[in-house]
């Protein structure tokens, strides 16, 4: 059986500056895989192209083995449907009810009588932990925590394989952020689900992933959560031994 | 995706599901489930351990089908355990009928009812305009009391601002409005030329072209091109800072945003519209002049001294007058109904439409009054 993501030999450049060099990563089904990387390392444009938003100057993006850069868009279209994405702010459509929202891309890939549109939006909007009287709000209605959740739901419309979270706890209070991450080892759990984020957030890490891939000089270092930590690269030292990761790794030593 | 049926005599139905049950199959789930009778069956036995795969959706359709089965008074029961999916349907779901899950429907009003709602649209409308109107007037008093606070300070009149809102509103408009301008004056002379002609006075198709550009067409089509070009800029402009909260931070940062945003649009239109209408008015006496020399083979110089005597001294005058007047109308319409922009981007589409609209009904209806008012007072 093909892993279900595996990218191989990335090259993206933007004249001369060269964001991926031959980036590797592999996700295989059933994980939480957590994409880390500074600010500008080229998180966002990984997700662009596994997402087939642009097309990578060189290397291979599989999806369940279907390589997507050599693709058409129509081509594209199945492919698709087997993950879902929820973006960093939501991207929810303004104009459109929670509810509809989540309805969008089952009207688009399926067909189905409304009153089945209906409770099967609803039942992904319960899924991703909101109340019911939610689904007939506009996003402008919605809080910050609830806007992620009702993006999360929109992602599962198609009932995915593979979910991308895109800074999910970002602009999250602490409690929020915590049940988030509970939402996402909760849907892994029961929905089979595997999921790629990217995060800053390394509570969320140390809560969710199984294995963390950092980007690094444009390239990918990945490994299970337990041993990336101990990496010698400089920027993987001092992301998870600054100041900020030592109370989470004192944490993880003592088995916590 | 398969279901297989078995019925026995003593009122048993064993269903074999098998294959892949995913969302992608769900209309033909839906539909060979709702299609089995189950008026004779007392006991269902449905077999879900042939499934390659369940999801969530298909999971959906099977509970529907079992609640179903179970409403009709069948017994329904799994072959070894049922699938984990339908336990975390029953999670999910299994508060929902105390969370109000749609809210009523409202009841379809009656006939007698209509007639009062007619009455009170047409009241919602009025009000609604009313305050509309309202808000229109202290969006324009605030814009004025703004200017005025800022002339005191040069920077706090924003130079550079200013600057940029003439060049993106007045010479990057210059190429359009110059062409509109020159096919305008084409038409109208040859249309004069055809009509007059006849009477063996074409010598008038002059008067008519350079009247009627310097006086109202140069600064009318110059206008409703500004209107359509940076009324709607405008809008989209303040708009989507608002969305993004842009306006917010200004406010949060102590910058007022009528200064920033709004005179500095508003002054900008206001020079570079007058501008763009002497561009038009050169244009358009151009275009005269080349048709009369063409059609009327008639003499540049004829057509400069006939410019000369067909206009009075107010003639163009008269014209650029209203240029700074409707360039007034066009930019507070834009940067009002930006202003207003909320929530969403279907909001964001309506109102730049709004904002067009209104700038070049505006403008219409000030040319109109300028109109009677010149009459009026002979000029």
């Amino acid at each position: 059986m093909y892993p279900l993501l595996e990218v191989h030999g990335l090259v993206n450049r933007f004249g001369a500056q060269v964001v991926h060099d031959g980036l590797d990563m592999q996700v295989e089904r059933d994980e939480v895989f957590g994409i880390v990387g500074g600010s500008g390392a080229g998180k966002s444009v990984l997700l662009r192209s596994i997402l087939g938003l642009q097309r990578p100057q060189a290397g291979v993006v599989r999806i369940e083995g279907a390589d997507i850069t050599r693709m058409s868009a129509a081509q594209l279209r199945p492919i698709k449907a087997r993950y879902g994405v929820a973006f960093q702010q939501g991207a929810l459509f303004s104009g459109l009810t929670a509810l509809q929202n989540v309805q969008l891309p089952m009207i688009e890939h399926l067909e189905l009588e409304p009153r089945v549109l209906d409770e099967l939006a609803l039942l992904k909007i319960r899924l991703a932990g909101l109340p019911a009287d939610a689904a007939h709000k506009y996003p402008a209605e919605l809080s910050g925590g609830m806007v992620k959740r009702v993006a999360v739901a929109r992602a599962l419309a198609l009932d995915p394989a593979l979910l991308f979270l895109d800074e999910p706890t970002s602009g999250l209070d602490p409690v929020s952020a915590a049940a988030f991450d509970q939402l996402v080892l909760y849907l892994q759990k029961q929905l089979k689900l595997t999921i790629v984020m990217i995060t800053h957030d390394l509570d969320s890490i140390f809560r969710t992933c199984n294995r963390v891939g950092v980007i690094v000089d444009g390239r990918m270092e990945s490994d299970t959560l337990e041993r990336i930590v101990d990496h010698p690269n400089p920027w993987i030292q001092a992301y998870f031994h600054g100041e900020r990761a030592r109370a989470r790794l004192a944490g993880v030593a003592h088995g916590a | 995706m398969a279901v297989e049926v078995r019925r026995t005599a003593d009122g048993l139905l064993q269903l074999g599901l098998s294959g892949e049950w995913g969302v992608q199959q769900l209309s033909a789930i839906a539909a060979e489930l709702s299609a089995l009778d189950l008026t004779a069956s007392r006991r269902v036995l449905i077999d879900a351990q042939g499934l390659a795969a369940l999801d969530l959706s298909a999971a959906w359709a099977l509970r529907e089908f079992v609640r179903r089965a179970r409403a009709a008074g069948a017994e329904v029961s799994f072959r070894g355990s049922a699938p984990d999916q339908l336990r975390l349907l029953d999670e999910t779901l299994q508060d929902r009928a105390g969370a109000g899950a749609t809210p009523a429907e409202p009841a379809a009003p009656g006939f007698a009812a209509a007639e009062s709602r007619a009455l009170s649209l047409i009241g919602r409308l009025t009000v609604h305009a009313g305050d509309d109107l309202t808000e229109w007037l202290a969006f324009f008093g605030r814009a004025c009391v703004t200017f005025l606070a800022s002339l005191g300070s040069g920077r706090r009149l924003r130079p550079t601002s200013i600057t940029r809102h003439v060049y993106d509103t007045g010479i990057t408009a210059m190429p359009i409005v110059a062409l509109i301008a020159f096919l305008i004056s084409v038409i109208i002379a040859y249309l004069s030329a055809q009509q007059l002609r006849g009477f063996g006075v074409d010598i008038y198709v002059v008067d008519l072209v350079t009247i009627g550009v310097l006086r109202e067409l140069g600064v009318l089509l110059t206008s409703i091109i500004v209107a359509g070009r940076s009324g709607s800029a405008y809008a989209a402009e303040l708009g989507s800072m608002k969305l993004n909260e842009e306006v917010d931070a200004l406010i949060a940062t102590g910058v007022d945003p009528f200064e920033v945003l709004v005179v500095p649009r508003v002054l900008g239109l206001v020079i570079a519209l007058p501008l763009l209408t002497v561009v038009a008015d050169l244009i358009g006496l151009t275009g005269g002049a080349v048709l009369c020399r063409y059609l009327l083979d008639m003499p540049l110089t004829q057509y400069v001294n006939r410019v000369n005597e067909a206009i009075s001294p107010t003639t163009f005058w008269v014209g650029l007058i209203k240029a700074p007047v409707f360039a007034l109308l066009i930019a507070l319409a834009g940067c009002y109904h930006g202003m207003q922009v909320r929530d969403s981007a279907r909001e964001l589409g309506r109102l730049v439409t709004v904002a067009v609209v209104q700038a070049i009904f505006l403008v219409i209806l000030a040319d109109a009054l300028f109109a009677i008012f010149f009459m009026k007072m002979n000029i």
